[in-house]
C-alpha cells in the first residue's frame, strides 16, 4: 500500500499523444505519482461517510484560497480613518460587499467557508478518534494533524482581524494579550507581536500578511506532509484492522479497492452534499444567526470602547472556556498565564493520543464500555463548553446554575479524560478485531 | 564515492565547520526581519502626553480620553462612591496598593492626586478588554445585590472598584493602571507625564 514511486515509465503506443506523454514523464514523475497516489493507492473498502469530511477539508481550503485571492484584489488593510471617519479597512469591506459586483458572494463564501473549514475538522478529527486513525503506525499522520488544526486556528484568527470591526480589535486585543501572561518575556512579546503598544495599524497589517502569505505557505505544506505520511502507510478503517495483513498474489489488499476511481468518484457525493449545505448557509443565513459573522462586527474597531458581551467565533469557544476556567494563581504565577497554559495545552494534549491510547484494538467497534462512556461525555462537554465559551462569565444555566463553575468542572474532565487515557483504556473490555474488514 | 571504511577526518571537520558558520549566519540573518516587527520609530513617538478639561465633569460621572491609543477614564467620585472604598479594603487583592501600578504620589487611599478625581487607563489587566462602568448599587446594573458600584470587564469578568483596585480571586491579577499625570490648573490635566514632586 505504502506509495510506490517505481512504476515503469510510460511506453508509447505511437500515437501522438502517446509520445508526447511518453515524453514528458521520461523528464517527470507523472505517472509513477499518478498511480502511487490515486490509480494504485489501495483504500480499504468499507469507508463510511465520516471519510468524507478529509477530503472535504481540501475542498474547503481551496474555496478559502480562491476567494481570498480575489478578496485581497479589493481588500485595503488600513487601519487610519477615511474622510467619513470609518477605518479605511472597515470600510473597503463594505465596498466589496456593496459596490464590488458579486462582492458579497466572495465574501460570504470565504467566511461562511471559515466556519465550514472547522465544522469539517472537527469531525474528521472525530472520526480518527473514534475509529483509533492516530494509532500506530499512523502517528505521524496525527501530529502533523494537530498542527495543522493549530496552524488553522492561527488562519482564522488573524483572517478576524481584518474587517475591523469591534469583535475583530477586542478579539486580537486579548489573544496578543495571553502572550504577555507569559514570565519575564511576555510584555516584550506582545509588543513585538503587535507591533505597537496597542492594536493598531501595525497590527493590522501584519496579521494581513501572515494571514495570506505566510500561515496558507505552513498549511498547505502541512497538507502535504499529512497526506503523504498517510499514503507511505495506508489509510486506516472503520473496522481499525490493518488490510495489508492479507494480499493476494499480486501484493494488493484483499480489502483494497483503488483510491481513483472508487474512492474520487464517491467524494464527489460527499461534496455534492456538502456544497448543497454550504450554498444554503452562503445565501440565506452568512451570518449564522451571529455564530458565523458577529453582530458587534459591523460595527468599526473602537479602542475606547470594549462590546458589552464579547466572545470568539463559536470554533474557539471550547478553547476559551478552558482559558476562563482558571482564575487561581499557581507557584506565584497570575492566573491569566495559567488560563494560556490551559488553552493552549487543550490543543497540544491531542497531539499526545497516539501514546495515551493503550488499548489492545483501534475501532470503536470493538472498544468496551468504559471508552464508549468516557467518550460520549467527552463530546457532550466539549459541546457545553464551547456553548458556555460564547455566554458571559456570569451566564447561569435556566439561571439558577452558574455557568463558571460547570466550565470548571468540565475543563478538568477535558484534560483528565486524556491524562488518564493510559490507564482507563487499558483495562477496558474490548471484543476481538475480525480478520477482515467488514461491510 | 565514498568509501565506508575510510572516513578522511579532516574533510568531515570542515563539512562540520562549514555546515556551523552557515547556520550562525543563517540565524544572525534573522536578525533584521525579527527586528522589522518591533514598533517602528514613529509608533514609539507616538505617546505624547493629553491635556484635559475637567471643568466640565460633573460630581459622579466619568470621561474618557484617548491616550497612547488606550483608553483613560477620568472620575469625579462623589462622597458615596469614596466612602465604598474603605468599606471594601478586606476584599481586594491589593487593597494598599502594594504592587508598582501606580506613580508613588498616587500610592494611596483613592489612588489619586486629588481624592475625588481619579485618573486611570481604562484596560483590564487581564487580556487589555476595557471594563463597563457599573456605577448603580446593587442589581440596577445587572450586579450583585451587595454591589457597591465600580468597574465590570466584560470579557472574563473582574470586578473593580472605584479606585481600579481588583477584587480578590479574579483573572486579572492586579489593579488598574494609573498613568503618570498632573494638574496643570484646578481644571487642566495632563495625562503622561508629570514632574517630580508634582
Amino acid at each position: 500500500m505504502a506509495s510506490n514511486t517505481n512504476f515503469e515509465k510510460y511506453k508509447s503506443d505511437g500515437s501522438l499523444q502517446g509520445k508526447a506523454l511518453e515524453w514528458f514523464d521520461a523528464r517527470f514523475p507523472a505517472t509513477s505519482m499518478w498511480r502511487g497516489h490515486l490509480s494504485e493507492y489501495y483504500a480499504p473498502k468499507n469507508f463510511n461517510f465520516w471519510y468524507f469530511f478529509g477530503s472535504l477539508a481540501m475542498l474547503v481550503l481551496v474555496i478559502q484560497i480562491v476567494t481570498g485571492i480575489f478578496l485581497v484584489m479589493h481588500y485595503k488593510p488600513d487601519a487610519s480613518l477615511n474622510a467619513s471617519g470609518i477605518p479605511i479597512a472597515f470600510a473597503s469591506v463594505e465596498y466589496i460587499m456593496r459596490d464590488v459586483p458579486w462582492g458579497w458572494l466572495v465574501r460570504y463564501m470565504h467566511s461562511t467557508g471559515a466556519s465550514a473549514f472547522f465544522v469539517v475538522v472537527y469531525l474528521h478529527m472525530f472520526r480518527g478518534i473514534i475509529y483509533g486513525s492516530y494509532r500506530q503506525p499512523r502517528e505521524l499522520i496525527w501530529v502533523f494533524g494537530t498542527l495543522l488544526f493549530l496552524c488553522l486556528m492561527a488562519e482564522a484568527f488573524m483572517g478576524y482581524l481584518l474587517p475591523w470591526g469591534q469583535m475583530s480589535f477586542w478579539g486580537a486585543q486579548v489573544i496578543v494579550n495571553l502572550f504577555s501572561a507569559i514570565p519575564l518575556v511576555g510584555e516584550p512579546l506582545s509588543i513585538w507581536i503587535r507591533g505597537d503598544f496597542v492594536v493598531g495599524d501595525a497590527t493590522l497589517n501584519r496579521f494581513f500578511s501572515f494571514h495570506v502569505i505566510a500561515v496558507p505557505l505552513v498549511l498547505l505544506g502541512l497538507v502535504a506532509a499529512h497526506i503523504l505520511a498517510l499514503h507511505e502507510v495506508g489509510s486506516n478503517n472503520p473496522d481499525g484492522v490493518e488490510i495489508k495483513k492479507r494480499k493476494d498474489a499480486q501484493g494488493i489488499p484483499l480489502d483494497g479497492i483503488p483510491f481513483h476511481p472508487y474512492y474520487s468518484v464517491k467524494d464527489i457525493v460527499g461534496v455534492v452534499v456538502f456544497l448543497m449545505v454550504f450554498s444554503i448557509i452562503v445565501f440565506f443565513a452568512p451570518e449564522g444567526g451571529g455564530y458565523f459573522l458577529e453582530y458587534n462586527n459591523f460595527i468599526p474597531a473602537d479602542p475606547l470602547k470594549t462590546p458589552l458581551h464579547i466572545a470568539p467565533v463559536w470554533y474557539f469557544t471550547p478553547y476559551y472556556s478552558l482559558l476562563r476556567a482558571m482564575v487561581w494563581p499557581l507557584f506565584g504565577i497570575d492566573a491569566k498565564f495559567w488560563g494560556v497554559v490551559a488553552m493552549g495545552g487543550g490543543v497540544v494534549i491531542l497531539a499526545f493520543l497516539p501514546w495515551l491510547d493503550r488499548s489492545p484494538v483501534k475501532s470503536i467497534r470493538y472498544r468496551g464500555p468504559i471508552f464508549k462512556t468516557l467518550l460520549t461525555i467527552f463530546v457532550i462537554s466539549f459541546f457545553i463548553l464551547g456553548f458556555l465559551g460564547t455566554k458571559a462569565p456570569s451566564y447561569a444555566f435556566f439561571g439558577i446554575i452558574p455557568g463558571a463553575p460547570v466550565a470548571q468542572l468540565l475543563s478538568l474532565y477535558y484534560f483528565l479524560f486524556f491524562l488518564t487515557m493510559p490507564w482507563w483504556s487499558k483495562i477496558d473490555k474490548y471484543k476481538p478485531e475480525p480478520d477482515r474488514v467488514t461491510m | 564515492m565514498s568509501n565506508e571504511s575510510k572516513v578522511d577526518c579532516g574533510r568531515r571537520r570542515l563539512v562540520v565547520a562549514t555546515a556551523a558558520v552557515g547556520g550562525a549566519g543563517a540565524l544572525v540573518a534573522l536578525v533584521p526581519f525579527l527586528s522589522s516587527m518591533l514598533p517602528s520609530e514613529r509608533a514609539k513617538a507616538a505617546g505624547a502626553p493629553v491635556e484635559v478639561d475637567i471643568g466640565n465633569l460633573e460630581l459622579g460621572q466619568m470621561m474618557t480620553v484617548e491616550w497612547r491609543g488606550k483608553p483613560v477614564w477620568i472620575i469625579n467620585r462623589n462622597k458615596p462612591m469614596l466612602e465604598t472604598l474603605p468599606e471594601l479594603n478586606d476584599q481586594m487583592a491589593d487593597p494598599s496598593s502594594d504592587k508598582d501600578m501606580q506613580p508613588e504620589y498616587c500610592k494611596n487611599e483613592t489612588r489619586s492626586i486629588k481624592p475625588e478625581y481619579m485618573v486611570v487607563v481604562g484596560i483590564c489587566t487581564h487580556l487589555g478588554c476595557s471594563p463597563s462602568a457599573k456605577f448603580k448599587h446593587g442589581p440596577a446594573d445587572g450586579m450583585a445585590a451587595d454591589w457597591l458600584g465600580g468597574f465590570l470587564c466584560p470579557c472574563h469578568g473582574s470586578h473593580f472598584d472605584f479606585a481600579g483596585r481588583v477584587f480578590k480571586s479574579q483573572p486579572a491579577p492586579t489593579n488598574l493602571e494609573v498613568p503618570p499625570h498632573m494638574y496643570l490648573s484646578d481644571t487642566r490635566i495632563l495625562i503622561g507625564e508629570h514632574k517630580k514632586g508634582a
